[in-house]
């Protein structure tokens, strides 16, 4: 089976779902991207979606489990590039995607990212010796 | 009195001849028939091609034929394929932009060779000719009549798309600065139109990158229950997308209504008018409008 | 005038992508605009994963209906599995028996222009939505 590939930014893991995802390869996303972030001590998780043409419930929830499980690893999530389209139907559906910050496209989202690392912490160190998971 | 009241009181004969006239010389009826419209259509009516107009004079003339053996009432189970090529030749040539009285020609042209036809076979018992002549113009008057008036339904659909179309270009969206969007609302706004404006604002939020939208709606003289909702659920489809809408120019009458309605506006932020919101927009993307000292003149100028 | 095509089996998570793109597919035949296409395949989505996980596999029929030029897009789903005992509760959101049927049902009735359930327990599930323009 196909898995969603995951990209080391610097102190972020960038996602781009290309794919119309059936449930088991959107399950082997959120299983996948937990194991990086601790693999990689990522602060920080950016899934760009702008490729899907439908979010439903079950990709929502998966896209509000991912955040929850990164803030208890100490790394934020951002969802970037969901079309109109989309989220007016996620309005409908009554999804509201909690705890997911969202950002127009990937530019945008690596600010809010960057902007949401505490300014104490001395982002360099931690990468030094480390290997890309 | 009316034309129909006046038919009417005429005595009901039963056309004997048509339908095995139709039968006997169809295929010459039907080359005199596409000749004439072809001849007579004008420049819109050049839209339709040559091979859709014998295609369906030829279907036509069929259903008619066979339709014509049943009796001249029209709206009968038995003339239903007819009307519903009628329908269908209406439509498409209103689509087209060719005007009601046109597209009846597909009628009255056929009417011209049909009385030849008839002048042909009976020219020599006038009260025959008389007789028949009279039934075939019964029929043919009302299937003209309800093509015009198939026609005419068409192209008010076609001119109510149009209106449809431009509202939507009626209210355009503006920038008012890098990052910030605003969508002046001006009139009355019903559910359909609101729909359709909203999700212009979301695709022009998405194609210039701007975080900020600011919906005035100071020119909207009310607001019901559906176009709040609309509005709402513009707010949140932004949120979701990453941006954030700010809702202005709410009137007192306005605010008193949205509370009496019952609608919760929640966390969205609004504010009296366009001014405020521009002002809170630059604020929220870190930006000010700073009084510049006013240079000295240079002598002369 | 209908056209209506064979019934789609529905018997994995492959299988509701395929439905996806299938709905996609018809609800443009029908001359829909986006965001009512998006709609549709939203609710199909819903509604074809219900029936997997809940019903135990089914199937979904699509039909192009035309009723004087406006064309809408009708989906029946099918499955011989348990059925729902109180319909009016699985019809809330936030209704869920395990693995997350809350929103379906609900979500995929806001979505469509028309919803209609029939579910007996032992005697399986039908759900027929439409979606117009």
């Amino acid at each position: 089976m196909d898995r969603i590939p995951i990209l080391k930014l610097g102190d972020f893991l960038l996602v781009t779902v290309h794919v119309d995802m059936h449930d088991r390869l959107a399950m082997a996303l959120q299983e996948d991207l937990t194991e990086k972030i601790v693999a990689t001590h990522a602060r920080g998780v950016l899934i760009d979606i702008s490729a899907l043409d439908i979010v439903d419930s079950f990709i929502g929830r998966m896209l509000g489990n991912i955040a929850s499980m990164s803030g208890i690893l100490d790394a934020k999530t951002v969802v970037v590039g969901m079309r109109p389209a989309v989220a007016i139907t996620l309005v409908e559906l009554g999804l509201s995607l909690p705890g997911v910050r969202t950002a127009l496209n990937v530019e945008k989202g690596m600010d809010l990212l960057r902007a949401s690392l505490p300014f104490d912490e001395p982002v360099e160190q931690l990468e030094s010796g480390e290997e890309v998971g | 009195m009316s034309y129909y009241s006046w038919v009417s009181q005429m005595p009901q004969n039963k056309s004997m001849l048509l339908p095995e006239l139709l039968a006997k010389r169809e295929s010459e009826i039907l080359k005199d028939w596409i000749a004439e419209q072809m001849r007579s259509r004008g420049p819109a009516g050049a839209g339709i091609k040559d091979e859709d107009l014998r295609r369906q004079s030829a279907e036509f003339l069929n259903a008619f034929q066979k339709a014509s053996q049943d009796g001249d009432d029209i709206h009968a189970e038995s003339w239903s394929r007819v009307r519903d090529i009628l329908t269908d030749v209406s439509r498409e040539q209103a689509r087209q932009g060719v005007n009601p009285a046109d597209i009846a020609l597909f009628i009255f042209s056929l009417k011209q060779i049909v009385f030849r036809v008839l002048q042909s076979e009976t020219g020599k018992d006038s009260e025959v000719f008389a007789r028949e002549i009279w039934s075939a113009t019964q029929i043919l008057d009302r299937l003209g009549l309800f093509t015009t008036q198939v026609a005419m339904k068409s192209r008010e659909e076609v001119i109510a798309r149009q209106q449809a179309e431009m509202l939507e270009l009626s209210t355009p969206v503006v920038k008012l600065w890098d990052g910030i969007l605003a969508l002046p609302l001006i009139g009355t706004l019903d559910s359909e139109r609101t729909q359709v404006v909203m999700q212009n604002l979301l695709e022009e939020i998405v194609r210039t990158g701007a975080s900020i939208a600011v919906i005035d709606i100071t020119g909207v003289p009310t607001v019901d229950t559906l176009v709040a909702q609309h509005l709402l659920k513009t707010v949140a489809a932004a949120r979701l997308m990453g941006a954030e809408c700010i809702i202005s120019g709410i009137r007192p009458q306005i605010a008193s209504t949205i509370v009496h309605l019952g609608v919760d506006l929640g966390d969205v932020s609004t504010k009296a008018t366009l001014a405020d919101a521009f002002a809170s927009a630059l604020r929220r993307s870190n930006l000010a409008v700073v009084k510049i000292a006013p240079q000295r003149r240079a002598q002369g100028e | 005038m209908a056209d209506r095509p064979d019934p789609i089996q529905i018997r994995n998570s492959e299988d509701v992508v395929v439905v996806r793109q299938r709905v996609r597919a018809a609800a443009v035949q029908a001359g829909l605009r986006l965001v009512d296409q998006t709609r549709i395949v939203t609710a199909a989505s819903e509604l074809a994963r219900n029936t997997l996980i809940y019903g135990g596999g089914g199937t979904v029929s699509l039909e192009v209906l035309s009723d004087q030029g406006k064309k809408s897009v009708r989906l029946i789903f099918e499955d011989r599995g348990p059925g729902i005992a109180d319909l009016e509760l699985a019809m809330k959101d936030g209704y869920t028996t395990g693995a997350g049927l809350g929103l379906g049902l609900g979500g995929a009735k806001r979505l469509s222009s028309e919803f209609e359930i029939e579910s007996k327990p032992g005697q399986g599930t039908r759900v027929v939505i439409t979606r117009r323009g």
